[in-house]
Order: structure tokens, then sequence, then C-alpha cells
């Protein structure tokens, strides 16, 4: 049974910097790298040395705690360093590119042929796994659990997101295939979300086999969070996985040809890029060619991800495993005077959901917002904000408040496995307290993690 | 300037000093570091600066008033012209006035200051508030050493020892406010302390107040013989004018009705409490008109949302988001059963003529009551799921 569900809480933040729908292909980056920090939790075991050869496709590490979890590079070349931080952890692995791209070669049949079990096996074997994620904790879907369904969303609603209905235009069998691959996974639905706003492409409505549900409303309508608690939330015990609609392209294409093809399409956005656009580049791409002539300035803050969610990375760094944008803002790092800028001053450059300044009142006006925090950090003084944003029958506060007195008890009754941090994302965004809330409620999932799964 | 009070600078112990003046003239340079790159232009000083902002038309009209009533007191006549001689009058209550507000600001920011020093962080803004609360919720003829006695005690014992702002569970100016009233109820209450300069001047002249006058009517010697003769004197329209004695910011109901829809427009105040105050207000009104019996029971149910501090402790005082019910339901039931027994206390407690302060200081301490069982209800709903799946 589809649903349509209409979101009257949220907030769509208005920022300068939307790419424009012009496709560039760039050329393949240099460098690659692979972070083990994208996938939470995970300790990775590596399988290659730095020097050795490898394919697209070749797995370079494995999960240590979860072994059939392994991880492969996206690219063929060399393995150029293995960078390791503190206590010998292991950062990133960076591969360097060849000039042609060589596959790991692969003897897949059609997923029809397949049976449930050789499907699975097949995406664990490839390094196809990590794409798929699981609830509760918003890790790497452990592949021993049953989920009761399986949700895909064709549309990113934050920040300056790309348009997967362009993005994926011309990859509708990939995705079909995909979409099939992901069936096979789970004994439930599998749910595709499209966007009641727009008319979807014919990628997504081609779809067979699945369910369809809409949801119309402001961010964060297109977040898979969403969608599962308004369809089928996840109770204690229940697991629910959810795949980013370019990766199940990504799964779709290995099913099809038999090659790991980590092609993505990504967004270049944000009020620092000269000419916001898309581009055709690769999973961990080093992002400095992609930057390159394009920034303002040198004092912005490039983010692998949309400015709710993303990671901060250096102007060469590299694009995250499961990111589809890069945003480039300004960094907020200078003073801001009280009576122009700060918080005395008439604010017409300043963003709010509260109505504290006169920009409630300019309807579509788009804003230059930088990082800074536009205060320092309080106690919870204000109530009600963080409910204003938050579509879920959760209480936001005493969540987030459970969740920084590590209260099991009360993270569990208050609905600590439904959530992901993105979730918070905008409760994060519009609290006075400039409390990282994001973090307090990875931190509240670990605990989670530990002591209850 | 700024290193010698960073870390292993000189005046290091300084530091929350330095940095609590330098962030009112400039917004820190502090970036994002986790999660969210980008956060909303809101902060807890724009926040705090807007409540002020919403209690000028009160303060401004409180002036005004102290002013009228300090020279009905001096010429022993209550048919004073309100409007005439408006410069003077105001001066006279500026005189009257600007004291509390230093005294009330002197106090509590040092001790806010204080614990800010011991504890290594800048002063945090709820002071600003509840130091512009302060004066306007006490009677005009105060002592100032009171004033600065009761500041201290509400800040330390009602906010400090709890953590400060954001995690007291009374209201700190009502804390203020009730510690006058239980430590020297002599000039707090009666009909001495509500104009300014009524002590020493004509015999036989009373200061008293409309609630004051309405208390008599519960006991065997009323002031006025019924109603009819305190509307007379007590009109409606003076009430909701505000044109009658009072603590400093509570008796125009104008006033207080411009500073909630700053609150609301903006958002700052939560509608749910205000709106749910006065209509539990009005309704033990109703109740208490349908029993009836003598004058003050029978007194029109909108009267009583006009006169007192009723309409400044809903929009000023029960909507202090700490103190008040945090959810959405919470707030409704807060705010209907403070109304409620505000007026209950009001009329059927002779001891307290006012029942706005203890009603809303009760319900400070039921709040997290509340909470708790809407938190319940969240929790049971979403158990239920599992069940009916």
């Amino acid at each position: 049974m589809s649903k349509t569900v209409k979101l009257k809480k949220g907030l769509d933040i208005r920022l300068v910097g939307a790419a424009s729908k012009v496709k560039t292909n760039a050329k393949t980056p240099q460098m690659v790298s692979m972070k083990p920090s994208d996938f939470h939790g995970m300790t990775p075991k590596m399988l290659v040395k730095e020097g050795q050869e490898v394919k697209a496709g070749t797995i370079i590490f494995q999960d240590k705690y979860n072994e059939p979890i392994k991880f492969s590079s996206p690219v063929s070349g060399k393995v150029e360093k293995i960078v390791r931080g503190e206590k010998r952890r292991i950062l990133e692995v960076l591969i360097s590119t060849s000039q042609d791209q060589q596959f790991e070669p692969s003897d897949v049949k059609s997923v029809e042929s397949m049976s449930n079990d050789e499907v699975k096996a097949t995406m664990l074997a490839s390094g196809l796994w990590p794409f798929v994620k699981q609830r509760p904790l918003d890790i790497v879907a452990n592949p021993i659990n049953e989920p009761k369904a399986i949700f895909v969303s064709t549309f990113d609603s934050s920040p300056l997101a790309p348009d997967f209905n362009y993005v994926l235009e011309e990859e509708g069998e990939a995705f079909n295939a995909g979409m099939d691959a992901l069936k096979k996974l789970t004994s439930g639905k599998v749910h595709l979300t499209l966007n009641g706003k727009s008319s979807a492409a014919t990628t997504f409505t081609n779809v067979k086999g699945v369910e369809v549900n809409t949801f119309t409303g402001k961010h964060p309508a297109g977040n898979v969070g969403t969608h599962i608690h308004h369809i089928d939330p996840v109770n204690k015990g229940e697991f629910v996985w959810t795949v980013n609609a370019q990766d199940v392209a990504i799964i779709g294409r290995y099913f099809l040809t038999g090659k790991y093809n980590a092609k993505r399409t990504i967004a270049l956005t944000g009020s620092e890029i000269k000419d916001p656009q898309y581009i055709d580049t690769i999973i961990g791409a080093n992002v400095a060619d992609l930057l390159d002539g394009q920034l303002t300035s040198d004092n912005v803050r490039v983010i692998s991800g949309n400015v709710l969610t993303g990671d901060k990375i250096a102007q060469d760094g590299y694009l995250g495993f499961y990111h589809n944008q890069i945003t480039v803002i300004p960094e907020g790092n200078e003073l801001k005077f009280v009576l122009t800028k700060g918080w005395l001053g008439l604010g017409f450059d300043k963003f709010s959901n509260s109505r504290l300044f006169p920009t409630f009142l300019t309807g579509n006006k788009k804003f230059r917002l930088d990082t800074n925090t536009n205060g320092e950090e309080r106690a919870f003084v204000v109530t009600g904000e963080l409910e204003k944003v938050f579509p879920f029958d959760i209480l936001p506060m005493q969540l987030a408040k459970a969740a920084i007195t590590d209260d099991i008890d009360g993270m569990e009754n208050l609905g600590i496995y439904e959530v992901a941090p993105e979730d918070f994302a905008l409760c994060e965004y519009v609290c006075t307290t400039k409390i990282n809330i994001q973090d307090k409620i990875r931190k509240g999932l670990d605990l989670i993690g530990e002591e209850c799964m | 300037m700024e290193p010698k009070f960073a870390k292993g600078g000189k005046l290091e112990k300084w530091h929350p000093m330095f940095e609590s003046f330098t962030t009112l003239a400039f917004t820190p340079a502090i970036v994002t570091q986790k999660g969210a790159h980008i956060r909303d232009g809101v902060d807890l000083k724009r926040t705090m600066i807007t409540v002020i902002m919403a209690m000028v038309p009160c303060l401004l009209f409180g002036i005004y008033n102290t002013g009228h009533w300090e020279m009905v007191a001096a010429a022993g006549d209550r048919g004073l012209d309100f409007w005439a001689n408006g410069g003077a009058k105001f001066m006279a209550g500026l005189w009257v006035v600007l004291p509390l507000i230093v005294v009330s600001y002197g106090v509590g920011l040092t001790i806010e200051f204080i614990f800010g020093f011991l504890r290594g962080h800048s002063l945090h803004e709820g002071f600003l508030v509840s130091g512009m609360l302060i004066p306007l919720v006490m009677p005009a003829d105060v002592p100032l050493w009171m004033v600065g006695v009761a500041t201290a005690f509400a800040v330390i014992i009602g906010k400090e020892i709890f953590g400060g702002t954001g995690m007291n569970i009374l209201n700190v100016a009502l804390t203020a406010r009730a510690f006058l009233f239980f430590a020297y109820p002599t000039s707090m209450s009666g009909d001495k302390v509500w104009m300014a300069g009524t002590e020493s001047k004509v015999d036989g002249f009373t200061g008293s107040t409309a609630l004051g006058d309405l208390a008599t009517f519960m006991s065997d010697k009323p002031v006025f013989e019924n109603l009819e003769a305190y509307t007379n004197n007590y009109s409606f329209f003076d009430s909701v004018w505000g044109m009658i004695p009072g603590s400093i910011g509570e008796t125009s109901l104008i006033a207080i009705l411009i500073g909630a829809l700053i609150l609301l427009i903006t958002g700052v105040g939560s509608l749910r409490i205000m709106a749910s105050f006065f209509i539990g207000g009005y309704v033990m009104g109703l109740i208490l008109n349908a029993f009836g019996g003598n004058e003050f029971l029978d007194l029109p149910a909108h009267f009583h949302l006009a006169i007192g501090g009723f309409a400044f402790g809903a929009v000023f005082m029960a909507t202090d988001p700490v103190t008040a019910s945090q959810t959405a339901t919470g707030k409704i039931i807060y705010g209907f059963l403070g109304g409620l027994i505000a007026i209950l206390i009001r009329v059927l407690n002779p001891a307290y003529p006012e029942g706005v302060m203890l009603a809303i200081l009760f319900m400070n301490v039921m709040a997290p009551i509340i909470d708790h069982y809407v938190v319940q209800g969240n929790i049971k709903r979403r158990l239920k799921r599992v069940k009916t799946a």
C-alpha cells in the first residue's frame, strides 16, 4: 500500500549557489582516497600493501570485526600510501589512478537467475555491501540481520542538493537492476520514495515490484529517516536498510556488466563556487581538480556533502564514500560588530527559522551563509524550536538530552532506534544553544550499539 | 590584547570577564567544527534583547503611571487628571523607577559575574531579562535595599545553585518577589506601598490598589459598598489602560498586549502558554461568578484579566521557557492551570491579594511533572505501534 505523506514541519535553508543543470565530465582524478572514517565504527583490516597494483573493484580492506564486509578500490592503479594517525589508526588509503581503467573480473549472472543468498554473497564479495546502511545505529548494514524493509529515497531535500531526477536520467537500466538486487535482500518490502513537489524521472517510475510512496514538504522530506518513520518505523529489535539512489545504480551496473564502476555524478555547489554545476567523477576523487579555478577566495570551507551533514575537507581533499555533492561556503572566522552584523544588528543578512530577524518577511531571498556559529554555546533555554523542524512523533529535545546524559533507558524509550544523526541536522542548525546535537546523537547511538545491540 | 587573557596568558583568570565584554560588542569568530556547517542567525543574546524590547512599553507606561500616582499621593486627591502635566510625571516616575532598575541589574549582574568567574564561563544572558522583570513587579515604594537583597536571593538561591541560566526551576524575578512577600510582608502588602511617597504625605489618604480594595469584599469591612461603587472608582476602561495603582509594570493591559504581540510575532513567547493562561483565568472567573455570594465573587470575569498582575504574569512570567513546561501539550496544560489557580488564590485566599505570583511559582514546580506525563504519553504511543503492527 503506497502512501502519500504531506509534512508540515521542516525548513528549507535558502542558500546561494545551486548547481545549474550542466553536466561536465571531469577527467579521471590522479588520486582517489578510501577513508575508513566514512564508515562509522568500522575498524579496517588492510588486505593490500603500499605499492601494490589494484584494479577497480579489488578488495583493499575489510571490517576487522565483521570480516564478510569488504571494501573495494573505486579505480585501478597503485596503492600510493596508507595514511595512519595516532595509534597507527588508518585514516585513509590513497590510490593513484592508472591511465587505462581495468576492472576486477567477475562472472555475475543476471539478478533474476540468482537466489537471495547468491545476491547477498555477490554484493559482499564485490565490495558493494558498504552502500547498504542500516537503522538503527546508522552504520554499514550487518549482513546477518534480516531487514524488515529497505528504503531508497529518490530525492534529496537538503540545501543545494543534487536533483537525482537529472543525475540518474539515463541510468534507468542500472537503477532498475539495482532495485532488483535489493528486492532479493529482504523478505519485506522495498520502498521507493518520490518527491511530491516535482514529477519523477522515468528512471524511478519504471521500477516494478516496489512500494512507491510520495512525500511532500520542506527538508527533511527527502531523508530516508523521515520516510521510515512515517511508513514503517523501526522498533527495538528490528532492522531497516537504506541505500542512496546513486548507489543503487552502481550496484545495478555491477549486476549488468560485472564491473564495479564507481562513477558518480556530483553537484558542485555553494556561494563560493563561481560556476555551480554537475560533474561526473568517481567515489573518493580528489577535489583539487574539480575546484580548480572555481573558488572565489581562499578563506572558504570545502564540504564533501551538504552544509548540514557533510564533512569538512581540505581544498585538495577527497569526496566521501556516500556523498553526492561538494559545497563550498565562506568561513566565518571573523569578529562581527554588534550593531552591524551582531546580535543587535538589523539582521538583513541573517537567515533564521525564528522570526527574530526581519528576513522572515523576505520570501524567496537566497542567502550567503558562512560557518560562524553566530553565538556562543549555552544551556537549553528556548523550547519548542527543535520541534518545528523535526517531522517525527519523537520529542527531539528530550531525546537529545537523554543522549547527552548517557541515559540508555531514556534514549530507548524516546526513540533512539529510529533516528540517525542526519535527522537531527536541522535541529542542530536552528538550536539557540549552538550545541552539536548530531554529535551527541551519534555518541548516544554508539552507546546503544555497545550496550543494547 | 586577547593573548593576555588566553590560556597561559598573564590574565588567564580574568578570561570569563574579558569574554563577557568582548562578546557584547562582537559576535566571536567561532566557526562550526562538527555537524552542521552553518548555524541559525539566532543566539541567546538576540532572544533576550527581544524580550527586553517587548517589556519597554510596560516600562515606559509604568514610569509614567508611577509618576502620576506619586502626584496623586502628594495632592491627596485621586481625581487628578491622568494625562495632565505629563513631562513632570514622567520625570517623577523615572526618579523612582530608575534606581530600582540600577539596583536590580547592579546586584544581579555582579553575582552572575562572580559565579561565571568561579565556573570559568562568561556571563550568560538569562539575567538580562530577569533584571528588568524584577523592578517591573515591585511596588513603587519598595526600599532599594530590599530590592537588592531580594535580587541577590533570587539569583543565588533561585538560579545559580541549580547551575545558572537554563537550569533554574523557579522563575527568577518571581522568586525575588516571593522572597520579599514572605520576608517583609508589611512592606509588600497593605495599602502603603503601591504609590510612591504615600508614607509621610497627607493623613488619611490610602494608596490602596484595585485588588486590595476588592479583597476587602471578603472581609467584614469592605472599602466599597457594592460592585457598582467599585466600578465607578476603577472602571474596566481604566484597568485596561492601566491608570490604576499597582506594581510598576503590571497595570496597563494595553502596554502588556503590545509586549505580547512583539513576543508572539518574533516567536519568542509561547502562544500556547499565553492563550491558555488567559483562558484558564477567565474560566475560573466564570466559575466563581456561578457560585457568586459576594461582590468579589460576582466581579465579571473579564475584570480579572485586566487588574493586578494577571496579564503581566501571563505574558512575561509564565512564558519563561526555562521554568515552564517544555512540551507542546504540556504548555497548554501548564498555562491553563496557571491561570485557573491564579484567580482561585486571588479571590478565595484573603491573605494573598494577588494570586498570580504564587500560581506561576506553583506551576513552575509542577511543570516537570506535566512534562513527564506528556513524554510518557509519547513513549506509550510509540510502544503501542509494535503491538498493532
